[in-house]
């Protein structure tokens, strides 16, 4: 994964810590912040813009519930310094519904109730998104393969497979309409 | 006239927040002048600070203070034990000196501006110790009863004793559960802000009333004057049970740092920071005759525990009702050690006890060369022979028949090994499971409004289970408005007091006090309008109405016995050559009373199977035995089921029961009968497969090879 320095060794790296302007783009907005290099995409969006759907659950890339889409591409913003994801177009579960209507893997995950705390909810439903659009979803096999890095500690497994095999057939049902 | 909504599969109505992010968990918060905490942790797990350097970590950029033993302010400490306390022993008292209890033990707090700058100071603490030997090994502890009445820990019906050396059947085995960690994926977090001498915390809790009382006595101040606030709990299965020592550490540190403190665990630190189920070893020896009927059965365990804490669990509550038997005999025993105390964790004692007990009946269906289900069918006893009552209700045959049937048990070959697919071998089990229906005194407050709009309120949690969901569909069934015209709220201490989320009680006693307090603003509502309609009534009346009620259970736990009870039957594939299992399917059925939400039930018995399939196949917190340091405390190398784990078949059923005894929904709880008895029906579809009886979970690769 690009920009993937470790935010422990960068914390290791000292104490020095002259603020670094950093300019993110997220969810089709520009944001100017002045942040601590060591800074995190996922702390970034947590602590410095409240933009706190992007959850941590381990800040290690273990458990996929930071995960966003950086140009398209699913990353664990827990795994990426925010200052190298400066010029990237950062998609994060905010900015996935369009005002009140909900993308089609939001409101398939409420009909199939493919969560119960919801902590893991905005992970599993970026990496679902990503994982239509790679083309990863075209059976329950696939889409528990390609899913495998977004725990669910309370096991709703088989209502996000349901969930993503819903919306992705509502997208292949568009693209063919 | 609207529907019922009560046994309706209604979508969360905090769905909609889940999916797009805004549900607000307990470190997002937006409270201004924050400052962020970092907690320095032993790395000894018995002795002395010696020393402790804090002045490399004081001058690093936007450290606001280091609080050690040496500078902390003295806390009262006042006596406090709630219902998850241990009964024996005083909780840990952070920063108030040397002492080392255990390993990961809190020594320093650091307060700075940022996140990263709270981190790096806190990794230049400079500490050395003055260790002492140390208790680590669970194997080195020779068990001990636990404090108190010996009658507590050790209950004898009949001549177990003489029964088992007489019977003509028996197996006597060991049975191992390593510890376990609850690993909820939201870490703990706190946000601590005082205004003069009243605190509000921002809390991930399953019982926000006891935070307030704990705390309370921590600083010597009054239960009134702390605010507990947490609508959303992401995960906890009993992690939040208990009032953890960061909470403490928070707010010490905003009254430390003059300005309000966030303190969120790293992973590493919920290994040490928040309790565990504990590592149990347990002795099960069954007696049987020739045709099945158990005559004797001697069950003992222990598990580690604090050297500070008693802790105990129901390890061993169940094998005295589950089946029928005249002489049985249980001891239960602990082990205390150098480590922290652990805690309760989903279904705790029945998960880890019933593997026992479970795996033991399926080795003695196999040496009476029986069907294990039938085996579990001749010792059905028709009452609960411990407490010599009868039960509620009891649907244990029909979740047999109906887990059966569906699962298609009749095409079992009982012969190990006897069942393939190519090179696979496949192996058929299952197991029984029960968990006791739990009612505690609970209270709700009914707000009508002349719009015809409601709000119910009680002060409980939603750690997953759908507790806003269900509640609004029993305020809306009980008012007899449509759902959307309803709003629940929860996790409060200014809202009405609910017991604890845990015990699978939720349901019952909230539920009960939600349709109490709503059947009297009803009542009222329409007895002061003198209308019929509530809505009509609403508006006639113009003005709100406000009830309060509060529910307590009566004498029915002297009339009766009371427990959900359910059947779980696995199919799992083993590799040959690689050792590793699979599951393929697992259909459990449950005997739970009423359901109130099928759809969010069903989630919630899914993901009890999930986490059975982690007990049986994958967790396991390394411990190393000579220093009780956790050698895998991360969710890289603690496995937990990821999506590939999960089986393509998960089947479940909810047999038909009412049970009028219970409580006034007619309820048993979910959330911890879904985790029992899948480790040892998952267990015995491996013996099956392989002919391989593992007793030491989880049942890795290694094992089977
Ligand atoms: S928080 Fe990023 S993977 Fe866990
Ligand atoms: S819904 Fe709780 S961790 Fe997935």
């Amino acid at each position: 994964m690009r920009g993937a320095i470790s935010p422990a060794v960068a914390q290791a790296a000292g104490a020095a810590t002259a603020p670094l302007d950093v300019s993110l783009r997220i969810n089709g907005t520009e944001h100017r912040l002045s942040l601590d290099p060591r800074t995190t995409l996922l702390d970034a969006l947590r602590e410095h813009l409240h933009l706190t759907g992007s959850k941590k659950g381990c800040g290690l890339g273990q458990c996929g519930a930071c995960t966003v889409l950086m140009d398209g591409m699913r990353v664990k913003a827990c795994l990426s310094l925010a200052a190298l994801a400066q010029g990237r177009e950062i998609k994060t579960i905010e900015g996935l519904a369009q005002g009140d209507e909900l993308h089609p893997l939001q409101a398939s995950f409420i009909e199939r109730d493919a969560f119960q705390c919801g902590y893991c909810t905005s992970g599993q439903i970026m990496a679902g998104v990503a994982c239509i659009s790679e083309g990863h979803a075209g059976s329950p096999q696939d889409i528990r393969e390609w899913m495998s890095g977004n725990l669910c500690r309370c096991g709703a497994y088989d209502h996000i497979v349901a969930a993503i095999q819903d919306a992705a057939a509502v997208y292949s049902s568009t693209q063919e309409g | 006239m609207t529907a019922a909504l009560i046994g309706k599969s209604v979508s969360r109505v905090d769905g909609r927040l889940k999916v797009t992010g805004a549900a607000t968990y307990a470190a997002e918060f937006e409270v201004p002048n924050l400052a962020h905490a970092a907690v320095v942790r032993s790395i000894v797990a018995n002795g002395r600070i010696a020393s402790i350097d804090t002045a490399e970590a004081e001058r690093a950029p936007g450290v606001i203070a280091v609080v050690t033993h040496r500078n902390a302010p003295r806390l009262a400490y006042q006596p406090h034990k709630g219902l998850p306390d241990a009964a024996v022993g005083e909780r840990l008292h952070v920063l108030q000196d040397d002492r080392v209890n255990h390993q990961g033990q809190p020594i320093a707090l650091v307060l700075a501006e940022t996140l990263e700058q709270a981190v790096y100071a806190a990794e230049v603490v400079r500490v050395t110790y003055r260790n002492e030997a140390a208790a680590t090994d669970v194997a080195g502890v020779d068990p001990v009863l636990p404090t108190g009445k010996p009658a507590e820990w050790e209950i004898r019906r009949g001549e177990p004793d003489s029964a088992f050396e007489q019977a003509e059947f028996r197996v006597d085995q060991t049975y191992v559960i390593p510890r376990e960690n609850h690993n909820p994926i939201e870490m703990f977090a706190t946000i601590a802000a005082w205004e003069g001498d009243s605190l509000t915390l921002w809390d991930k809790t399953q019982w926000v009333h006891n935070v307030a009382e704990e705390i309370a006595a921590v600083f010597g101040i009054a239960a009134e004057n702390v605010r507990v606030i947490s609508p959303f709990v992401g995960g906890a299965f009993g992690s939040g049970l208990r009032c953890w020592p960061h909470v403490t550490l928070a707010a010490l540190g905003a009254r430390v740092a003059g300005r309000p403190v966030k303190l969120v665990l790293s992973r590493r630190e919920m290994y040490y920071g928040v309790g565990y189920r504990p590592h149990t070893v347990q002795r099960v020896a069954l007696g049987a005759s020739r045709d099945g009927q158990l005559q004797a059965i001697r069950h003992e365990g222990h598990q580690e525990t604090s050297t500070y804490e008693e802790f105990t669990e129901a390890l061993l509550s169940a094998t005295r009702f589950l089946h029928a038997c005249p002489n049985v005999h249980t001891r239960h025993r602990i082990a205390p050690m150098n480590v922290h105390t652990p805690t309760y964790m989903r279904a705790p004692g029945e998960a880890s006890g019933m593997y026992a007990l479970e795996s033991a009946m399926d080795e003695l269906a196999v040496a009476l060369d029986m069907d294990p289900v039938e085996l579990r069918l001749r010792n059905e006893p028709d009452k609960d022979e411990f407490k010599d009552l009868p039960f509620s209700s009891r649907s244990t045959r029909e979740c047999y028949r109906a887990a059966a049937e569906r699962f298609g048990w009749a095409q079992r070959t009982a012969a190990p090994r006897s069942m393939r697919d190519g090179r696979s071998l496949i192996g058929w089990g299952m197991a029984s499971a029960t968990y006791p229906m739990n009612y505690a005194p609970a209270s709700a407050m009914a707000r009508l409004l002349p719009d015809g709009t409601a709000e119910v309120m009680s002060a409980a949690s939603d750690m997953g289970p759908g507790t806003w969901t269900s509640m609004t569909q029993v305020a809306a069934d009980t008012l007899g408005l449509p759902i959307e015209r309803v709003k629940f709220t929860l996790g409060d201490t200014n809202l009405p007091r609910a017991p604890i989320h845990g015990g699978s009680m939720t349901m019952a006693s909230v539920g009960s006090a939600v349709q109490a307090a709503c059947r009297k603003a009803r009542d009222e509502a329409l007895g002061g309008a003198g209308a019929n309609d509530l809505e009509e009534a609403m508006k006639l009346l113009g003005q709100a109405i406000e009830a309060t009620a509060d529910v307590a259970p009566g004498d029915e736990t002297k009339r009766f016995s009371m427990h959900a009870f359910g059947a779980v039957f696995v199919e799992v594939a083993v590799d040959p050559d690689l050792g590793e299992t699979r599951v393929r399917r697992i259909v459990g059925a449950y005997g739970a009373g009423r359901v109130v939400n099928p759809k969010i039930a069903r989630s919630q018995c899914i993901g009890g199977m999930i986490g059975g399939i982690g007990m049986a196949l994958m967790e396991h917190s390394a411990v190393d035995p000579r220093n009780g340091r956790v050698t895998n405390a991360n969710l890289a190398e603690y496995a937990v089921p990821v999506h590939a784990d999960a089986p393509p078949v998960m089947d479940v059923i909810f047999v038909d029961e009412h049970d009028p005894h219970v409580n006034p929904l007619g309820v048993k709880g979910l959330g911890e009968i879904a985790l029992v008895g899948v480790a040892p029906a998952i267990a015995n579809a491996i013996f099956h497969a392989t002919g391989k009886r593992v007793r030491e979970l989880p049942i890795t690769p290694d094992k089977l090879l």
